[in-house]
């Protein structure tokens, strides 16, 4: 790779940026409504809406990374829900069982999508799109409704806070942190980056490229059973359908695109992520303060999410390497960077 | 090469980090959202075993419940109510409008839909009566999660007078029905029910089991032993939906009758294929839905198949009483009472006045047969299919224009 | 375009050049059995024989016509999604466009049959103008196609929802309907020929003839190596947005068809997209674009509703029945993947900038 300039913006600056700009928005808009967007029930609000979704954006940031998608989180956050539900039964000596339970079902699933999209050369959308049918199916099978009773020390979970911050949140962030260290102090971390930015030069570099795309199926997998854990903390109980009440898999795309990652993979930043989770939850509070219709809620979340975007669509394809058409065939010229297709394509539009 | 980018983001999160913990440990622990403390232990361990749905003390009591005698005036069964206990609301006596939170599970499907329209038209008369001041009404989109979230936010920001919870799911929305109960304010659960009995009065029609009866039991009386019957349903583990089966598939196991059981989603083109494949492998002698959404696409699919039309359970959506008069299929439609949209606002009313209101408030549930057909298809003419014959908002400000247009605020 | 979700785990696999034999037909023939778009006839045909001992009456003309009647809809998505496939891209707004459509005839034509054909004629140009945005917003703004049309599936169906109050009204006029229920009654040997099936055939001719034409190997060329083609002088976001476009003019004729043979409901159309993405993949079309051949898309959807078929005929418990398509998208997109690695270990390494004009199949 050439070394190139870097830009003065990166996308995480911008994702911020827009985050700021929700901020004035909501601020202007819930105050319209009478209400304060700084008060402590409306902070707690927001940041109780991205917990769920934060788990789960970083775990989908992993996968993305490395050039996968993970379209089973639902079912592997319904699933967690259950089990740790089950397992613990409502006494508290159970809690530590049922959270290892659940999180060792979560990593097998995950390794068992890594070992699919690595091994058998299956397309991550669909080696999910057919682990989350399963995990779907097996569900609908053996869980009619709700099951299980999670004991109130663990429900503490959910329902607590420090001051407007739910300790859900800080745990959260806590993964958020731990990944984050992953990605740059550790050397599968920049395996990672290397195997999602460019298959051929890392496997030709020494990687064992199949080892950082199963970490992070594993990792995505074990996040969303935390996921599930918070939920089934929340809920009481386990859930079939939590997970798909959610819309997780879509939803957790779009907020680690809108947080600047590389849907194609190799490129991204774990802090853009949570920034777009951050503003996909202060959209959610502000509509919600505001009363809008629900299927109009729909509409304003599809605009906002190719708005936001597109806004940096173009500026972050810039300083980006190349990832795919070059790199599958033998025969691709060396130096195809989407900056040249992006120009080449300008010039022909 | 990403040695840079990730210097950036590590000072980034960094500071963002010791940003957000810095502030979170200066506040003081000033409310924490301690709630379910005492409750979670009273509770004898719900859920334990709800992988079978049937349950023979429920059966029997709506069994009986579906030829008792409501109290009330009949023409207002919305009103109407089964004797027994009453809840003391004088302790809620007090002047003025006051402000009403909602927390709905979601309008995802027409039944919602209607309801939710009557409800608002409810709202304006009672507003105009200046007993309600305004309703502020939070949709959770059919997300548990996000119903919890937004009864806590009404806890702690809405300054409501008064609660209505319509819960997503009966369990998952317990405890946070408990915290909305600890606030000292009436609290008004309807449709699907939740484990706890905080709230000042829980509104539903009979039941999922009076369903089941009241549906298998006309079946079977039109069936012979032997014969077959596609039951589809919508979605699994909904208990409103699954009380409806449990009661229905004992019945037609003790009369001998075969029946199937598909999941559709509600989705037409699914009943129309699972219809058209049931009849290629043989004859289908009755159809029975858990709910009447999509009911009509079941008969077409009989129609294209040029097969005798099936005995026949839906629901009293217009487009399947249409559809029944039409082709003249013997049927009945079950009703669900959408009416039931109204009665928590009215209930508030009640009970802001300190009059007692019904524990468990059971409104009238009864079918409608070939005989009153007619007279509900009059008078709802000119209301879009997916409206409910028993929607009750003939007295509202707005009938008939805001249903036959179908303003959904 | 930064809007590949290009798959990375292909990323091994080559672009090698298929059919640049001149080997007898038979030949050939077995050759493109042995492909992944080619095993997908062989997958049809297996499914058949199964669905059909499991019950010989639907092996009887009668029924298999009214079974490909009802197919075509799904069938006609596949389609649709395979130019946005072959592309590079992906379409998953189609479920809601579909949802639309219904919803737009059932609340503009209702009972009034004098407004059947120009309200045919606005759904026409919406679908064309959904797909034109998608396109635009995709390639001119460079916002990843997942992304946009994502956005899409929740704006569109969020605004058709809210226009209709939950589109409630009720079903279009029954001459309308008959495009998706009816057909050509009192026909030998088969009863009767389902309109659904003739519109079916000509789209499938259309697709055919069009990815024979320079836009298919430009489109293939696009998918492929979107740099290489606009070296070569393709204007590679028309080309993609003409795809975009198939695919939302394929999604409003499936619409078309089923308010014919559904009615009007807003779950009609859901979960479109999956599916058809799922058929087009299962007929070995490749995410990631260049490669595949349109009428395997075709073929992928008939074996996927044979598969539902077949798990109702054997009276497998309807929970299940998620799990199993689960399990065989995953089986035959894994075999697929080793078929076209074998390939690329036994082929020549010869370099070859842009892609050959067909997929090697067409032959």
């Amino acid at each position: 790779m050439s070394p190139r300039k870097t830009p003065a913006l990166t996308s995480t600056h911008i994702v911020y940026a827009v985050v700021l700009v929700t901020i004035a928005v909501g601020a202007v808009l819930v105050g319209s409504a009478g209400r304060n967007f700084f008060s402590t029930g409306n902070i707690s609000d927001i940041l109780t809406g991205t917990s769920v979704l934060g788990f789960i954006a970083i775990g989908q940031t992993l996968v993305i990374l490395v050039g996968s998608l993970d379209l089973s989180v639902p079912y592997v956050i319904s699933l967690s829900s259950l089990v740790a539900a089950t397992v613990m039964a409502n006494e508290t000596g159970n809690i530590l069982p049922g959270v290892l339970a659940a999180l060792a079902l979560a990593a097998a699933i995950g390794l068992a999508n890594g070992l699919i999209v690595s091994g058998l050369k299956v397309h991550g959308f669909i080696a999910t799109l057919g682990m989350g049918l399963i995990i779907s199916g097996y569900l609908a099978s053996n869980y009619k409704g709700s099951a299980g009773q999670t004991p109130l020390a663990f429900r503490l979970i959910g329902a607590t806070g420090i001051g407007p911050v739910p300790v859900s949140t800080l745990i959260m962030l806590a993964c958020a942190g731990a990944v984050l260290l992953l990605l740059n102090r550790s050397r599968l971390g920049s395996h990672m980056f290397a195997v999602g930015g460019d298959l051929t030069v890392a496997r030709m570099s020494g990687i064992k490229t199949r080892v950082p795309v199963i970490a992070a199926h594993v990792l995505c997998s074990v996040l969303a059973g935390l996921a599930g854990l918070l939920l089934a903390a929340r809920l009481g109980v386990g859930s079939p359908t939590i997970g798909s009440q959610g819309g997780y898999d879509l939803l957790s795309i779009a907020a680690v695109v809108l947080g600047g990652t590389l849907l194609a993979g190799g490129k991204g930043s774990l802090v853009g992520t949570l920034g777009g989770v951050l503003i996909f939850a202060m959209m959610d509070n502000i509509m919600s303060v505001l009363q809008i219709n629900p299927f109009l809620k729909d509409v304003v979340r599809g605009v906002v999410i190719v708005a936001a975007v597109a806004v940096y669509a173009r500026r972050r394809t810039l300083g980006r390497p190349a990832r795919f058409s070059d790199t599958t065939g033998p025969a691709g010229p060396p130096d195809t960077r989407p900056e040249r297709i992006q120009k080449d394509t300008g010039v022909t539009a | 090469m990403h040695r840079e980018v990730l210097t950036r983001l590590t000072v980034i999160a960094a500071t963002s980090l010791l940003a957000l913990t810095a502030c979170t440990t200066d506040s003081s622990i000033e409310d924490p959202p301690s709630a379910e403390a005492e409750p979670a232990a009273t509770e004898a361990a719900p859920a334990e075993s709800t992988d079978e749905w049937f349950d023979q003390a429920v059966y029997d009591t709506q069994d009986e419940q579906r030829s008792a005698t409501f109290e009330g005036d009949p023409a207002q069964p919305h009103l109407q109510y089964l004797a027994g206990d009453m809840t003391d609301t004088a302790a809620f006596a007090s002047e003025g409008a006051k402000k009403v939170c909602f927390a709905n599970a979601s309008i995802s499907n027409p039944w919602r839909q209607t309801g939710w329209i009557t409800m608002n038209e409810q709202l304006k008369a009672l507003q105009d009566s200046g007993v309600v001041s305004e309703m502020e009404t939070r949709d959770a989109q059919d997300d548990d999660n996000t119903q919890i979230s937004d009864i806590d936010y009404f806890i702690s920001e809405g300054n409501c007078d008064a609660f209505i919870i319509s819960p997503n799911s009966t369990a998952a929305l317990t405890p946070a029905v408990e915290r909305a109960c600890e606030t000292g304010k009436p609290v008004v659960v309807f449709d699907r029910g939740v484990e706890t009995d905080c709230a000042t009065s829980f509104i539903h029609p009979i039941g999922g089991f009076a369903w089941g009866i009241d549906t298998a039991e006309f079946l079977s009386g039109k069936l012979q032993e032997g014969d077959k019957v596609v039951a589809l349903r919508i979605l699994p583990g909904v208990d409103v939906l699954e009380q409806r089966w449990a009661a229905a598939e004992r019945l037609f196991e003790e009369n001998g009758i075969e029946a199937v059981d598909y999941f559709t989603g509600a989705d037409p083109t699914e009943i129309k294929k699972i219809i058209a494949d049931e009849l290629a492998t043989g004859d289908v002698q009755g159809v029975w839905m858990d709910a009447g959404d999509g009911a009509v696409a079941a008969i077409e699919a009989f129609e294209d198949a040029g097969a005798d039309l099936p005995v026949m359970t839906g629901e009293d959506e217009l487009s399947f009483l249409r559809k029944w008069e039409e082709t003249g299929l013997d049927a009945m439609a079950p009703v669900y009472s959408n009416f039931q949209w109204r009665t928590p606002l009215l209930a508030l009313e009640k009970i802001f006045a300190g009059e007692e209101v019904p524990a468990e408030w059971v409104l009238p549930q009864s079918p409608i047969t070939e005989e009153d057909r007619g007279e509900f298809l009059e008078a709802n003419e000119g209301m879009p299919d997916g409206h409910y014959a028993k929607f009750g908002g003939e007295d509202l400000p707005g009938y008939p224009t805001v249903w036959q247009e179908r303003q959904i605020p | 375009m930064s809007a590949h979700p290009t798959a990375r785990a292909e990323s091994g696999s080559t672009r090698q050049p298929l059919s640049r034999n001149r080997s007898s037909r038979g030949e050939r023939l077995l050759r493109f059995l042995r492909t992944p778009g080619g095993a997908v006839f062989v997958l049809l045909l297996a499914l058949l024989a199964a669905v059909i001992a499991a019950n010989p009456s639907f092996g009887e003309p009668g029924s298999l016509i009214r079974f490909l009647g009802r197919t075509a809809p799904i069938a006609i998505a596949a389609i649709g999604q395979y130019f946005v496939i072959a592309s590079g891209e992906f379409d998953l707004s189609m479920g809601s466009v579909v949802t639309a459509q219904v919803i737009i005839a059932g609340n503009l034509i209702g009972q009034d049959e004098s407004r059947a054909i120009p309200v045919l004629l606005l759904m026409l140009v919406f679908g064309a103008f959904v797909g034109f945005l998608n396109g635009c917003v995709t390639t001119l703004l460079g916002v990843p196609s997942f992304i946009v049309t994502l956005g899409t599936m929740l704006a569109l169906l969020g605004l058709v929802m809210y226009w209709t109050g939950g589109a409630a009204t009720g079903n279009p006029a029954d001459s309308f309907r008959q495009i998706g229920r009816g057909g050509i009654p009192d026909v030998p040997v088969v009863e009767v020929i389902p309109y659904p099936l003739i519109i079916l055939v000509v789209v499938a001719g259309a697709a055919f003839w069009l990815m024979r034409r320079p836009f298919g190997r430009t489109l293939l060329a696009a998918g492929d190596n979107p740099r290489a083609a606009a070296l070569a002088g393709t204007p590679v976001w028309w080309v993609k947005t003409r795809a975009f476009m198939l695919s939302s003019l394929a999604a409003t004729a499936a619409g078309i068809i089923l308010v014919g043979y559904a009615g009007v409901h807003p779950s009609v159309g859901r979960g479109y997209e999956f599916t058809a993405i799922t058929a087009v993949v299962l007929g070995g079309v490749v995410l990631g674009g260049g490669r595949g051949w349109v009428l395997s898309a075709a073929a992928g959807a008939f074996s996927l509703e044979l598969l539902f078929t077949l798990l109702n005929f054997l009276g497998v418990q309807s929970t299940w029945r998620d799990s199993v398509q689960g399990l065989i998208i995953i089986v035959a997109v894994a075999v697929a993947a080793q078929t076209w690695q074998r390939k690329r270990r036994g082929a020549p390494p010869a370099a070859s900038q842009v892609p050959p004009p067909q997929p090697g199949t067409a032959g």
